[in-house]
């Protein structure tokens, strides 16, 4: 583990500049942003700023962004004229850019969404014009014909269909673990298990974040706790939004099912009734879903009968071959939804506080965006930098997706290192070298769960069958160390 | 790097490694590729008595079996290559395959799949609920206990009541955690002819019948299941800590479905005929892969049974030759039938998802190539699915005599009867009971009526 890294013990004493709430995708990005910058225009020109990032969880991308629907929007479909859409549009291009160079894995699939009343065919058009106001100009309607040209599998009944060229799906884990990654190595520390409680201020510059591993003396502070953003901003006392947990259950079909849906299959927004996607993954399945329930429980990701049964009645209609296929696994991820209709960010130069709240699963992709707009935000509130000249490369993260090589297949390295020929999760095709890798990484796992996001192992259709035990004792190996 | 062999054998379990014996026996080049660090497959893990019975006529533990059968391949000749992953196809008899030692493309002249089933974890079965640890299937729990001496909770819940659930109790008790509830989604258990495991044990488990799981509760760990009583629908809370499905057994199908071989809808199995061969030519396959899940003395049977195929196709490799009629094996089937025309295939295929990796592969197909000639072999309800899918007239009975059939409802008689284009071929009242989470079999000298000629033939029970 780095020297950054930290998930016990008392948190560093020094004041930092900037506390980053929240480990999620957000968070990680803005950490990453912000501890690339160097203050400028003080009498502390030229000092690195220095960034804690500050999550409840034992680990980054544990809650929302990990269980969402793992696309790269283009944001066709966002209301023009909101900060989600331009920040969506931005972060598209800056992310796409980012996967490259870190090694997150992408794949641009394409979508269509697909019209079964004569009333979503009748939205289309509207649907089409409203990209173009996002800036986004490859949509296309196209009629019934070309949709099951795409997507042959369909369930009889597609009236037509608009496409959207530019939408890819994307690895949600890999993106929040390359940020951390990347924040790691620009100095930043990650204080992982460490929940904030309260808020207080000592009528100075700084702010004291009152944590379960005692107080986090911070110049600046920016909350982009997800599902508890509501609630850090209620700390600082103000009253602006609820953030009400939105349960979106899915379902993972085996690898099998691939050939089914090469593409993304998005419902017609607005329609009466719910509509759910289905998507292929990054990972080589297909997932069918969301299901969209509101709770007040901020960590219920329990998946219902209820929730199943409608995922099973949508999924015979869309896509009937799919339903045939076995579900290698089903969760259930909780969106930050609030009563209002864009992203909640507000900056509070006094406090020297801002708040990137409500922020729904769009945040994926505007996560680059988000951070380099709080980058803005700070600086005019005060907090003027610029980007240092001195910065690490981005960090190479493993490849767990299936658009490009991976380990199992490489003979070059397995020559090199036999770690990398020796498969030990059959079914997700995990060497021993890619588990070994993720234990000793900058940010290695706390659990099962987190060695899964960072190398698939167990997340394969025998569910452990063959490998669960001796992936747990590689995991107690190191943790016992 | 390049190998060529006469026959790969995918897997080195009892079918694998059994097959493999025989064929080097007969003076064949036999490469057997199995995953796991140790051949043997899953008797290495399950560490009790009842293995051996039908194919070594003794009885001995899981893993004793398991070194033995790999001991014998050996002895024969074969090479058995642990930590050897096949991962794809790279032409009809080329694997590719993953190894320590780096990547190994393997060119054979047949190919032998023996790669097993498994239980259907949790998630197959869609059981809501929180998702903390400590929800196993029986394969696992064994891995945890046998060959990691790993540790389980104190109180357990098993889902299902068939033999493996019962194998799984026994594991729990020596791991030190108590059953406290088996539950059977059927009106009776499922294993009342394997009583006498849970009898010669002394168990006592308390077995909900009617009764399925619908709902796993804890966040971190396993706090309880809540169960419903399928007649009454009432559902009640079981506090536990452990959660084994058990059973619910699916064939490891990958590498036959990435062919595109011919599949039976019904075990998700690839379709073989009498001679366990495939839809594509030279491509055969055995053991619990083909009869989900049978005990592994049978599984080792196919292995016996396929090594005789496997050198007539190698000594004639096409698909006239495969149909060579082997006279003194062939007495329970009907003779050999000049070929009809006629499409006889079950039309059911779910084969060719994936196509293969050399144009103008036709292995999906199952009315012609391989299965030309042959009659499929149907089953109706309580059955849900029969093995062989297909019946080759004059290529000789199927592995040990016998059609396996999958019950998914028990019936107390067995009343069989066998019909061919509306006409009653035999009916017959076996001395066993048809029992769900466990093989029925049948004589395949019921069929010995059957035109070979005629449509496909189902096997029912009155």
């Amino acid at each position: 583990m780095s020297r950054g890294v930290s998930r016990s013990g008392p948190l560093p004493e020094r004041t930092v500049d900037v506390a980053v709430v929240g480990g999620g995708v957000v968070g990680a990005a803005v950490a990453r942003e912000l501890a690339g910058r160097q203050v400028t225009g003080c009498e502390r020109d030229g000092r690195s700023l220095t960034v804690a990032l500050v999550e409840a969880r034992s680990d980054v991308g544990d809650g929302t962004s990990k269980a969402n629907t793992a696309i790269l929007h283009t944001g066709f479909d966002a209301t023009p004229g909101t900060l989600e859409s331009r920040l969506v549009r931005r972060g598209h291009e800056l992310l796409g850019g980012y996967a490259e160079r870190a090694g997150i894995p992408v794949e641009p699939t394409g979508a269509v969404l697909v019209a079964w009343t004569a009333e979503e065919l009748a939205v289309l058009a509207g649907l089409a014009d409203k990209a173009v106001k996002n800036g986004y100009r490859e949509c296309e309607v196209v009629g019934a014909d070309e949709v099951y040209r795409l997507v042959p599998a369909l369930g009889p009944g597609a009236l037509g269909g608009l496409t959207v060229p530019g939408e890819s799906i994307i690895c949600p884990w890999t993106t929040t673990l390359a940020y951390a990654t990347e924040a790691l190595a620009r100095g930043a520390d990650v204080l992982l298990n460490t929940r904030v409680e309260g808020v207080e201020h000592d009528g100075g510059e700084e702010t004291v974040l009152v944590t379960n591993r005692g107080p986090l003396r911070a110049r600046w502070v920016v909350n982009a706790a997800g599902l508890g953003s509501g609630a850090v901003d209620r700390m600082f006392g103000h009253e602006r939004f609820t953030v009400t947990p939105r349960r979106g259950e899915l379902l993972v079909f085996d690898k099998m099912a691939r050939p089914l849906a090469n593409r993304i299959v998005l419902p017609v927004p607005g329609s009466r009734g719910k509509g759910v996607l289905i998507s292929p993954t990054i990972y080589g399945n297909v997932m069918l879903g969301p299901t969209a329930e509101d709770l007040r429980d901020h960590a219920d990701t329990s998946t219902s009968e209820e929730g199943f049964a409608f995922l099973v009645d949508k999924g015979l209609a869309l896509m009937p071959a799919l339903l045939k296929e076995e579900v290698t696994a089903s969760y259930a991820g909780l969106r930050a939804a609030t009563e209002h209709g864009d992203y909640q960010v507000h900056l509070d130069a006094a406090q020297r506080y801002l708040v990137l709240g409500g922020i729904r699963s769009t945040g994926l992709t505007s996560s680059m965006a988000l951070a380099e707009h709080a980058a803005g935000l700070l600086a005019e509130a005060g907090l003027v930098t610029s980007v240092r000249d001195d910065l690490p490369d981005p960090p190479r993260m493993p490849n767990i997706g299936e658009a490009f090589p991976r380990p199992y297949m490489c003979d070059d390295l397995i020559r090199r290192d036999p770690a990398y020929g020796t498969v030990v999760c059959f079914c997700e095709r995990v060497t021993a070298g890619e588990i070994r890798d993720a234990l000793d990484s900058p940010l290695p796992p706390a659990d099962l769960d987190g060695l899964r996001r960072r190398t698939r192992a167990t997340m394969g259709r025998c569910q452990g069958f063959y490998c669960g035990a001796e992936i747990s004792e590689r995991l107690a190996r190191v943790e016992g160390s | 790097m390049r190998l060529t062999t006469d026959v790969a054998v995918v897997g080195g379990g009892p079918s694998g490694l059994t097959a493999a014996a025989g064929l080097a026996a007969a003076g064949l080049r036999v490469l057997v590729l199995d995953r796991e660090r140790e051949a043997g497959g899953i008797p290495r893990h399950s560490d009790h008595t009842g293995y051996g019975l039908r194919d070594l006529r003794t009885l001995m533990t899981g893993p004793a079996y398991a070194r033995l059968l790999a001991n014998r391949a050996l002895e024969a000749g074969a090479l058995v290559r642990t930590s050897a992953m096949v991962t794809g196809w790279a032409g009809q008899r080329v694997l590719d395959v993953t190894t320590p030692e780096g990547r190994l493309r393997v060119d054979a002249r047949a190919v032998v799949l023996a790669t097993g089933a498994r239980e259907r974890p949790r998630t197959a079965r869609m059981v809501p609920g929180d998702r903390p640890p400590g929800v196993l299937t029986t394969g696992q729990l064994q891995n945890v206990v046998h060959l990691h001496r790993g540790r389980v909770g104190t109180r357990a819940v098993v889902v299902g009541a068939e033999p493996v659930s019962w194998s799984a109790v026994l594991t729990l008790r020596e791991a030190g955690c108590r059953t406290v509830l088996m539950t059977s989604e059927h009106a009776r258990a499922e294993s009342y002819a394997a009583f006498s495991v849970p009898g010669r044990a002394g168990l006592r488990v308390p077995v909900a019948t009617a009764t399925r799981v619908v709902r796993i509760n804890g966040r971190d760990a396993v706090e309880s299941v809540e169960v419903e009583d399928l007649r009454t629908g009432e559902r009640r809370t079981v506090p536990c800590d452990t959660v084994v499905f058990t059973g619910g057994w699916v064939p490891d199908n990958e590498l036959a479905r990435a062919a595109g071989l011919a599949m039976d809808p019904g075990s998700r199995s690839p379709l073989v005929d009498n001679t366990l061969t495939t839809s594509r030519l030279g491509v055969f396959a055995v053991g619990n892969l083909v009869h989900p899940v049978d005990t592994a003395d049978v599984a080792a049977l196919d292995g016996r049974h396929v090594v005789r195929h496997v050198q007539t196709y190698l000594a004639a490799p096409s698909p006239a030759a495969s149909r060579t009629v082997d006279q003194s094996a062939a007495r329970d089937l009907p003779d050999a039938a000049p070929p009809s025309g006629s499409g006889t295939g079950p039309g059911t295929s779910t084969g060719g998802a994936h196509g293969d990796d050399e144009p103008g592969d036709a292995g999906g197909g199952e009315t012609g190539g391989t299965f030309a000639g042959a009659i499929p072999l149907r089953a109706e309800a309580p059955f849900r699915w029969v093995f062989p899918g297909l019946i080759r007239p004059g290529a000789g009975a199927p592995p040990r005599r016998r059609i396996l059939l999958w019950p998914a409802e028990h019936r107390p008689i067995a009343r069989v009867v066998v019909t061919q284009d509306g006409r009653e071929i035999a009916r017959r009242t076996l001395p066993w009971p048809v029992s769900p989470g466990r093989v029925f079999r049948v004589p395949s000298s019921m069929l010995s009526g059957a035109d070979p000629r005629g449509g496909a033939i189902t096997i029912s029970l009155a």
